[in-house]
């Protein structure tokens, strides 16, 4: 079990920290045990784990959806995106005023949170859809309309529970082309849920293994390819291989 | 990057503007039509029955016998009956308690509904008389709200009430209960209060089922105002006591005019009300 964390390259840049990190839930299931987790300001962080290894539980716990029953977790910005699995569109808002809500839960004066869901829908190519209502919309697009609706918070650090797992395989591809190029401009801490090998390596900085239930970590890679990335490196040798390694230690860890 | 983003999001956007405004199935009129000429004839043939065969003339009487108790004031021998203006009346006054007794039970059906989806303790202790008020036998309790509240206007609607409210409680509570988790979470997240969370997601979430809601109950406001009034027989007549009064003198067009315009009140009041819906939520959520 390799548990040496990389040092931060700068104190102060971590804005997120897990140590010692448990979670026992009141029936007495124990999702995760001894969880070591940091995310630094421009990092991209992945993990990846079987189904029930407590991956959402990491970020219900950075959310403050839950509290972790023992070890510290810190999250050091109040600036926190949460993507969930579904969009969670609100069918009556049009993809404007859903882009809206959160900065209108936060009680932003109207002038400026409109502003700010123009600038987020124009970020995620919706352009031209604003009064469009969910319904009109594909699974991608209501994606990005939620994507939209995080990016109004100006995200310090922006979790991401497998928002693309239901999507088919080529608007993944090109979500998560869309996903580097924002991370790539607006530089926030990322911290990915996915079940998807390939799509961890290719989005992410630092890719966390993490073992069956309950779920711990097991390896972490650092992924040495430069952002901006290209679409192409994931027909390369070094791709396949990084991939072929976080696989092997994927199903070393659910033994 | 961005050029071409908007370039694509235009390209999508002229794809997809056609598919926004949703066909509607037609409505076809004839088969209906059909149907309804049909039964016209069965009931010539029948009545000729009633009238030829039996001598009993009042138990099925002519069609056109009946249109011309709704809308003529004298019968063709020249004798005045006033009969076509008390049926307009009782109609209004009909009208009037099934709109007052379903307009009472919306307010507490939807304030009782929204008590009970504050907290599961609440739910627990006034669900069960929600249930009850749709099981007790309401016909029995007729003559006691008589006795209490007098036989005329207050205890038709009270009857009204208590047969129109549990729709509206039921699929309030549902419809403010439908809200998934992550939504409630996403709204937990920006640390929104239970009265936000209220107004922004569950009642606007709610609103299809307490249009469903509401057509059922008002259905059921027509049934009750009119049973109230059969059974209250003081105050001003309404649908209920021309049907009584019709009945027993062995007046058939009358009583089956009677019957015909109660009816139609329920059709129009379920279609209106089902159109009230639509034109409130249809935008984002396929009514039927």
């Amino acid at each position: 079990m390799s548990t040496t964390a990389p040092a931060p390259a700068q104190t102060g840049t971590t804005l997120l920290d897990f140590s010692d990190v448990a979670m026992t839930f009141p029936d007495g299931t124990v999702a995760l045990h001894e969880v070591d987790l940091t995310v630094d300001r421009g990092e991209f962080v992945s993990v990846v784990g079987p189904s029930g290894c407590g991956k959402s539980t990491l970020l219900r716990i950075a959310s403050g959806l839950e509290t972790a029953s023992a070890g510290t977790a810190s999250v050091r910005t109040r600036r926190i995106g949460y993507v969930f699995q579904d969009a969670t569109l609100l069918p009556w808002r049009s993809v404007a005023d859903n882009v809206e809500l959160l900065a209108e839960l936060n009680k932003q004066p109207k002038q400026l949170r409109k502003e700010k869901a123009k600038q987020a829908i124009e970020l995620v190519g919706l352009t031209g859809f604003e009064r469009h209502l969910p319904k009109q919309l594909s699974g991608g697009m209501r994606m990005r309309t939620s994507l939209a609706r995080s990016l109004t918070l100006d995200p310090e650090l922006f979790l991401f529970d497998e928002p693309f797992g239901a999507l088919d395989e080529i608007t993944r591809e090109r979500l998560n082309d869309e996903l580097l190029r924002l991370f790539v401009e607006q530089r926030f801490a990322g911290l990915f849920i996915t079940h998807s090998v390939s799509e961890a390596v290719y989005l992410s900085t630092k890719v966390v293994v993490m073992s069956g239930r309950p779920g711990t970590v097991v390896r972490r890679f650092d992924v040495p390819f430069p952002m901006p990335r290209d679409p192409d490196i994931r027909f390369t040798p070094e791709f396949a291989e990084l991939v072929g390694e976080v696989s092997h230690a994927l199903r070393e860890g659910h033994k | 990057m961005t050029a071409t983003l908007q370039q694509v999001a235009e390209s999508r956007a002229a794809v997809a503007v056609p598919r926004l405004r949703r066909r509607r199935r037609r409505l076809s009129w004839w088969q209906p039509l059909v149907v309804f000429v049909l039964f016209v004839a069965a009931w010539y043939g029948v009545a000729n029955y009633y009238d030829r065969v039996r001598h009993l003339a009042f138990l099925v009487p002519y069609p056109h016998l009946v249109l011309r108790a709704m809308f003529h004031d004298t019968l063709p021998n020249g004798t005045p009956t006033t009969f076509d203006a008390q049926l307009w009346q009782a109609l209004g006054r009909t009208t009037v308690v099934t709109l007052t007794g379903l307009g009472v039970a919306i307010v507490i059906g939807v304030v009782w509904a929204m008590l009970m989806a504050q907290a599961k303790g609440l739910e627990n202790a006034l669900y069960p008389y929600a249930v009850m008020l749709q099981c007790v036998p309401i016909l029995a309790l007729v003559p006691l709200i008589g006795a209490l509240f007098g036989y005329e206007f207050l205890s038709r609607v009270i009857v009204t009430v208590m047969i129109a409210l549990f729709p509206m409680v039921s699929n309030t509570l549902f419809g403010l209960q439908a809200s998934d988790k992550a939504q409630r979470e996403l709204f937990q997240l920006q640390g929104a209060g239970r009265l936000t969370r209220l107004a922004k997601l569950q009642i606007p979430g709610a609103l299809p089922s307490i249009f469903v809601g509401l057509r059922t109950s008002a259905g059921l406001a027509v049934i009750g105002a009119i049973v109230g009034d059969q059974f209250f027989q003081r105050g001003q007549p309404g649908l209920g006591v021309l049907i009584q009064v019709t009945a027993s003198r062995l007046q058939g067009p009358e009583l089956y005019a009677t019957i015909i315009i109660a009816s139609l009140l329920g059709v129009v009041v379920f279609l209106l009300f089902g159109l009230i819906g639509r034109l409130a939520v249809g935008r984002w959520y396929d009514f039927n």
